[in-house]
């Protein structure tokens, strides 16, 4: 603020700092008014929606009588999220071990990098249509449409973000501990789950919980490999109902009903993946703190 | 295998690891490189795959399957241009609506604001980028697209002088409304990547600069911008990634209609809402056509991320001199998603 009062500065370049800062301020402001209209109107339209029967009913497909709630859905995205973590966490860290502790800067490396980064680009619609020439069409497994084929396509989009994260975090691994461990006679596979994981562990659970909100939400990838359903099925080869899916239904559809339990349905979704984003979070404040 | 360790046969060094102990170390390299080729392997294979799906369109319709103006389903005639065109226009929107915001935002935050409220502005910026797009799309059909539509015609009206821009009727869905909603989504990601590229402006040229007598806006503006254009430029261009394959909040609020609009708020189409829109109702030649506008879309997607890639890189290498840098800066968004 001194500088601005500095007697030397003309009136017009004053005037010029002000209307620059004032212009920053308003951007600011205007990139926040989104966030804040669209939570406003999630908790308008969401909250009123929210019942026990909301939650614990599914729903019945039924056009003009009773609705049914989302629990299939809810139930639905969570089995077909888990089974993308269990594929595409182990993998998406392996492949960033492989970055950071074996292939570092050769040739090979940098080009797994530079493929990983193109997959972080391709539109999540585009992971869908993979699995639905290579496995859906396919009928793989017997059967066309089913969740466990959603479950790798929301890998395959989760996959770049974790490898990206978590080569991220095990760079920042201190040298000198791979370096003491190796020096006192461990193996390189011992210092790799010994050392660097366990180190690097709370950084590469944010990464995994990050990309587990991203899949959480996407809806493209799962219309052409899960399809839809009403009922709640635990079978994995079965067409699944999700909450991105659900809500993508509701809203095309013209009974007014149905599209304020869109409305619920966007608002649980928005919070699950919320809490992932909060829980990722302060589980990375609190290792930098450390 | 401490114990074999000690043990001398075959010529090996007291030091060295027998082969049995030495085992678990060669499985992990070679399974960890293994896991790093396959992923090359399946993007290599997806490609073949999408484009042998999709050949029969490209061998029936040419190049006029990308530049000819006749997406008709009854008839079985598939020309795509509409869809480009809508696809680029809204990204188009996008850009021009959401770069500025992003970048005036990630100034203010690095530059501006208190110390304190750095840490909760970034998190309030980023949080949109948590919010699904199956969400957006809902908010726009219910929320913007009703409540814009007055300001719209008004606009329309008022402005009826500039081409394209102004004169016609707008329409409830409509190009603009994509282009609107694309620039919220791609917001957090440019604000992000370019608050990472303002954080490595060496703090001796602002420090100079204000030093010398300049304001703070000259400061920014002589030490902060051309510092870190290209690493901007690239975290624009990552955004103009996301914003051409975005797929549900476009399809909600495009129209739907394939055909190239005559203003700037009429209904139109996109690549990727033509695939999931018409994906289910498909069959023959329309899927492989549907598969072809997702290689248009693919092949788009990648030029524009691999241009993003080097804009991103460069700025970092000359700031920094390292590689390593530049993966850190082009990864950290993808992070944060």
């Amino acid at each position: 603020m001194s500088i601005t009062t500095l007697p030397q500065i003309s009136a017009k370049r004053r005037r010029t700092d002000k209307v620059m800062r004032g212009s920053l301020v308003a951007g600011t402001v205007i990139a926040l008014i989104p966030l804040i209209l669209i939570i406003f109107y999630l908790l308008q339209k969401g909250l009123s929606t929210w019942s026990r029967s909301f939650f614990t009913t599914d729903p019945t497909g039924s056009f003009f009588g009773n609705p049914g709630g989302i629990r299939s859905a809810i139930l639905g995205s969570l089995e077909i999220v888990a089974l993308a973590t269990i594929i595409s966490i182990p993998i998406g860290i392996g492949v960033a071990l492989y970055l950071t502790e074996y292939g570092k800067q050769s040739w090979f490396a940098n080009t797994v990098r530079y493929f990983v980064d193109v997959m972080t680009g391709v539109p999540s619609i585009m992971f869908g249509l993979f699995i639905y020439i290579v496995l859906v069409t396919a009928h793989v497994g017997g059967v066309g449409f089913a969740a466990w084929k959603g479950a790798i396509a929301l890998a395959l989009l989760m996959l770049p973000i974790v490898v990206r994260s978590a080569e991220v975090v095990l760079l920042v691994v201190p040298s000198s501990l791979r370096e003491a461990a190796l020096a006192l006679g461990a193996p390189r596979w011992r210092v790799v789950f010994r050392v660097v994981l366990p180190t690097a562990a709370s950084g590469l659970v944010t990464g995994s919980l990050l990309a587990v909100a991203r899949g959480m939400g996407e809806t493209a990838p799962l219309l052409f490999t899960v399809s839809t359903a009403f009922g709640l099925t635990f079978n994995l080869s079965h067409q699944m109902n999700t909450m991105p899916f659900l809500i993508y239904n509701y809203i095309q559809s013209p009974r007014a009903v149905i599209q304020g339990l869109a409305w619920g349905a966007a608002l649980t979704l928005v919070v699950i993946v919320l809490i992932l984003n909060i829980i990722a979070r302060a589980i990375a404040g609190r290792s930098r703190m450390t | 295998m401490e114990a074999s360790a000690t043990t001398v046969t075959g010529g090996r060094s007291v030091l060295e690891r027998s082969p049995v102990a030495r085992l678990p170390d060669r499985v992990l390299k070679w399974g960890l490189s293994a896991l790093a080729a396959a992923i090359l392997i399946l993007i290599g294979y997806f490609f073949v795959r999408l484009l042998d799906e999709s050949h029969g369109v490209f061998t029936k319709y040419g190049l006029s399957f990308v530049f000819g103006n006749n997406w008709d389903v009854s008839a079985n005639i598939y020309h795509g241009a509409a869809l480009l065109f809508g696809t680029i226009v809204t990204s188009a929107i996008a850009l021009i609506i959401g770069v500025p915001v992003a970048v005036a935002s990630a100034l203010f935050i690095s530059e501006l604001c208190p110390r304190r409220a750095r840490g909760p502005l970034s998190i309030l910026v980023d949080l949109l980028a948590a919010v699904p797009s199956v969400v957006y799309g809902l908010w726009g059909v219910f929320v913007l697209c009703p409540h814009l539509l007055p300001a719209e015609k008004w606009f329309a009206r008022t402005f009826s002088f500039i081409p394209w821009i102004g004169g016609g009727i707008p329409q409830l869905y409509n190009y603009f409304i994509a282009g609107l909603i694309l620039a919220i989504m791609i917001l957090p990601i440019v604000s992000a990547i370019s608050r990472e590229v303002i954080a490595t402006v060496p703090p001796e040229n602002k420090e100079a600069a204000l030093a010398l007598g300049a304001t703070r806006w000259e400061m920014i503006r002589m030490t902060v911008l051309p510092y870190s254009r290209p690493g901007i430029t690239g975290g624009a261009m990552l955004g103009l990634g996301r914003a051409l394959g975005e797929t549900i909040a476009v399809v909600l609020v495009i129209g739907a209609a394939p055909v190239i609009g005559h203003h700037l708020f009429s209904q139109g189409y996109s690549l990727a809402a033509v695939i999931a829109n018409e994906f289910g109702e498909a069959t023959g030649i329309h899927t492989s056509a549907l598969f072809a506008a997702g290689t248009v879309l693919f092949v788009l997607t990648l030029i524009v991320n691999v241009i993003a890639r080097w804009f991103v890189s460069r700025g970092a290498h000359g700031t920094r001199g390292t590689g390593a840098t530049g993966m850190t800066i082009a990864s950290a968004p993808a992070a944060e998603k």
